[in-house]
C-alpha cells in the first residue's frame, strides 16, 4: 500500500523529465523531426523510390516535379549523373545520424574518462591533460579536422576520428569542472570513508551527479559533428563521391548551382531542419536537466 | 593586474610550444619523409635522397630537428612555400588582411545586430518579438554556412544582380595595395566606384561568416540580460523611478555584457574556421582559402606555418580577451 502513495506523490525521474522537456514547445517539435529522421534512416530501402548510387541514362539533372521539366518519376529531380535526388537524400539521412552518433559517443567517451581523471586526481595529471586541451582548442575546429584528415587520408571514417578528436576538449573541460564541484561534497566523503575504491568514487559515487551538462553537451556535439563532416565533406576532404552523404552532395552540385539550383537546395535543407532539430531538443534537455532553472 | 597578465602568460608559453610541436609533427607523421613530399613525383637516385636530406638537416636526431624549427620560428622563419618559393610569413602577410577585413565586417555585422535583438529579446521576454529573435537565432546557429552562402548568391547575384559571385573587388579597378584592407585601399586610389565594388563585395561574404557569432551572441545577450534583469539593483533602479531605458541601457545591459564579452572574443577562433568555408566560396583571397589550397596541392610547409600562426593569434586574442574581462569585472583580478 505504501508502494503506491509513494508512487502517487513523487513522480519517476522519467516523467519529471519529460514534464520539464516538454514545457518547451520547440524542444518537443526538435524530437518530433529527430524521430522522423531516425526513422526514416531506419527504414531508407523501404521508403525509397529508387536506388540511390544508380544513374538513369539520359536523366542527368530533371528539375524537381513541380516545374515545368519535371518528371513524376523523381520528385526531387536528380543529380548530375541522373541519381534520384530524394533516394540519396533519404539514404543520407544513414550516414549524418550515423556520423552524429559516433562522433558524440567517441568524444564524449574519451573526454568524460580524461575529464573525469583530471578533476579527481588533480595535480600534475590535471595540468597536463588541461595544456593538451588548451592545445587542442588553440586551433579552429574546422581547421585542424581538415589537416588531420590530410594527414590519415581524406573519408568518412577519417573525418569522423578528426571531429571526435576536435570535439572532446569540451567535454574534458565540463566534467573536470563538474568533478571539482563534486568531489569534495559530503556523500563523496562519507562514500570514501566507507571505504570505496577510486574506481567506484570516480564512476559510481561522482560520475552520475555530473551527467546533466554532459548530456547537454552531447547533444551539441552530435549537431556540431553532422555540420562539421558536411563541411569536411564539402571540402572534398570528407566520405567520397559516390556516398550520398550531404556534404559531399553539395560538392559534386557545386558547379552546377546557378544552373540547377535544386541540387544544393536539398542537401543544405536536409542538414539545417537535421542539425535544428537537434539544436531544438539541445535546448529543451538543458532546460529539463538544469536544476536552476526548475521552479515548481 | 600585473599578476594576472603573468599568471595568463605562464600558461601560454607550454600552449604555444605545444602548438608548435604540433605544427611541426605534422610533415612527419605523413607517410614518406619530408624530401620526397616535396620531390613530389619526380624519382630520386638514393645518394640524391640522402644528400638532400643531409644538406636540409634531416638526417639529425628529431629533437635537434625539432629544437632548430624553433629556433627559426622565433626568429620569424617559417620555411618557404613548396608551391611558389615564397617565404610562407610573407604569404600569410599579404593575404591575412584580406580574412581580417572580412572577420572584422563579420564580428561588426553580429554584435551590430546580435546585442539590441538580444535585448529586446530580453526586455519583452515571452512575446512574439522574442520568439522570433530567438527562432531566427537558433535557425542561425545550425546553419550550414557553406550552402547559406550559395543560396545568398544564387538569390543576389545570379537572380538580382545586385553583389559579385566572388572576390574582393571588380576586375576593373586596379591599384597597389596600401593598407591591404581594400574598401580603406579603395578610397586612398581615388577611383571612381572602386569604393563601392569593394564595399558591395563585401556584404554576403560578411553575412555567411558573420551568421553563427550573430546567432551566438544574441542568444548570449538575451540569457545574459535576463539574469540581470531579475537583480535586486535593477528592481531598485526602476523603484527609483528611473526611466525604463535608462534602467535597461545603463543599469542592466553593463553587466549583462561581462559573459557577452566573453563570447564574442570565443568567436574568434569560429571567425578563423569559418573564414576556411566562406573564403572558398566567394574565391576571397585570404588565408582561409590558403589553408584549402595548401591542403589540396600538398604544400606542406605552408600548411604547417599556416597552422601555427593561426593558433598564435586566437591565443593572442584570447589573451587581450581574457585582459578585458579583468578590466570590465574586477572581481576577476582579484
Amino acid at each position: 500500500m505504501s508502494a503506491i502513495t509513494t508512487k502517487s506523490t513523487q513522480p519517476s525521474a522519467l516523467s519529471e523529465f519529460w514534464y520539464y522537456f516538454s514545457r518547451n514547445k520547440g524542444a518537443v517539435i526538435g524530437f518530433g523531426i529527430f524521430l522522423l529522421v531516425l526513422l526514416t534512416a531506419i527504414f531508407a530501402p523501404l521508403i525509397a523510390p529508387h536506388d540511390p548510387n544508380v544513374p538513369f541514362d539520359g536523366m542527368q539533372r530533371v528539375p524537381p516535379v513541380w516545374s515545368d521539366k519535371g518528371n513524376p518519376m523523381f520528385l526531387l529531380g536528380t543529380d548530375a549523373v541522373g541519381r534520384d535526388m530524394l533516394s540519396r537524400l533519404i539514404y543520407g539521412t544513414r550516414f549524418s545520424l550515423f556520423i552524429g552518433l559516433v562522433v558524440a559517443s567517441l568524444s564524449a567517451v574519451a573526454g568524460v574518462l580524461l575529464g573525469l581523471v583530471a578533476g579527481y586526481f588533480r595535480g600534475r595529471v590535471d595540468t597536463f591533460i588541461m595544456r593538451v586541451m588548451d592545445i587542442i582548442l588553440a586551433f579552429p575546429s574546422l581547421l585542424l579536422a581538415l589537416v588531420l584528415v590530410a594527414v590519415l587520408g581524406p573519408g568518412l571514417l577519417n573525418a569522423m576520428i578528426a571531429i571526435s578528436i576536435v570535439n572532446q576538449p569540451h567535454f574534458v573541460r565540463l566534467t573536470r569542472a563538474a568533478v571539482i564541484g563534486e568531489r569534495e561534497k559530503e556523500y563523496v566523503v562519507a562514500s570514501r570513508v566507507a571505504g570505496a575504491g577510486t574506481f567506484r568514487l570516480m564512476f559510481k559515487t561522482i560520475l552520475p551527479n555530473c551527467l546533466a551538462p554532459l548530456i547537454v553537451q552531447a547533444t551539441l556535439a552530435f549537431s556540431a559533428a553532422i555540420l562539421d563532416a558536411a563541411a569536411l565533406g564539402f571540402l572534398g576532404m570528407g566520405a567520397q563521391p559516390p556516398t550520398s552523404e550531404w556534404g559531399t552532395m553539395l560538392a559534386d552540385a557545386r558547379e552546377f548551382f546557378q544552373s540547377s539550383p535544386w541540387l544544393v537546395t536539398f542537401p543544405g535543407l536536409c542538414i539545417l531542419i537535421t542539425v535544428l532539430a537537434i539544436n531544438l531538443m539541445g535546448d529543451g534537455l538543458r532546460d529539463a536537466l538544469d536544476p536552476k532553472l526548475k521552479r515548481s | 593586474m600585473l599578476r594576472f597578465l603573468i599568471g595568463r602568460l605562464a600558461i601560454l608559453i607550454p600552449t604555444f610550444i605545444g602548438v608548435s610541436l604540433i605544427a611541426f609533427s605534422f610533415i612527419r607523421l605523413l607517410p614518406g619523409d619530408p624530401v620526397m613530399l616535396m620531390s613530389g613525383e619526380r624519382v630520386m637516385a638514393p645518394e640524391r635522397h640522402a644528400q638532400v636530406m643531409h644538406d636540409l638537416g634531416l638526417d639529425r636526431p628529431v629533437y635537434v630537428q625539432y629544437l632548430d624549427y624553433l629556433g627559426n620560428v622565433v626568429q620569424g622563419d617559417l620555411g618557404s612555400s613548396i608551391v611558389t618559393k615564397r617565404p610562407v610569413l610573407q604569404e600569410f602577410g599579404s593575404l591575412f588582411p584580406a580574412t581580417l577585413e572580412l572577420s572584422l565586417c563579420a564580428i561588426i555585422f553580429a554584435i551590430v545586430l546580435g546585442i539590441p535583438a538580444g535585448v529586446f529579446a530580453a526586455v519583452k521576454r515571452g512575446t512574439w518579438f522574442d520568439q522570433s529573435v530567438m527562432g531566427v537565432a537558433l535557425v542561425g546557429y545550425s546553419m550550414p554556412i557553406f550552402w547559406w552562402g550559395l543560396l545568398l548568391i544564387v538569390l543576389f547575384s545570379n537572380t538580382l544582380h545586385w553583389t559579385p559571385v566572388s572576390g574582393r573587388i571588380s576586375l576593373m579597378y586596379f591599384f597597389k595595395p596600401v593598407t591591404g584592407f581594400m574598401l580603406i585601399d579603395s578610397l586612398l586610389s581615388g577611383q571612381a566606384g572602386a569604393f563601392k565594388s569593394a564595399f558591395v563585395s563585401l556584404i554576403l561574404p560578411t553575412i555567411v561568416l558573420g551568421t553563427i557569432p550573430l546567432a551566438v551572441i544574441a542568444r548570449q545577450t538575451r540569457s545574459a540580460m535576463l539574469e540581470v534583469l531579475g537583480e535586486d539593483y535593477v528592481r531598485t533602479a526602476r523603484s527609483k523611478g528611473l526611466a525604463p531605458i535608462r534602467v535597461v541601457g545603463l543599469h542592466a545591459l553593463r553587466n549583462a555584457m561581462i559573459p557577452v564579452v566573453t563570447s564574442i572574443g570565443l568567436q574568434v577562433g569560429v571567425l578563423l574556421g569559418g573564414a576556411i568555408l566562406t573564403e572558398t566560396i566567394f574565391s576571397w583571397p585570404g588565408i582561409g582559402k590558403w589553408m584549402v589550397d595548401a591542403v589540396f596541392k600538398r604544400d606542406y610547409t605552408v600548411v604547417q606555418g599556416g597552422l601555427l600562426l593561426i593558433a598564435g593569434i586566437i591565443m593572442i586574442v584570447n589573451l587581450i580577451v581574457d585582459l578585458m574581462y579583468g578590466l570590465i569585472n574586477p572581481r576577476i583580478r582579484h
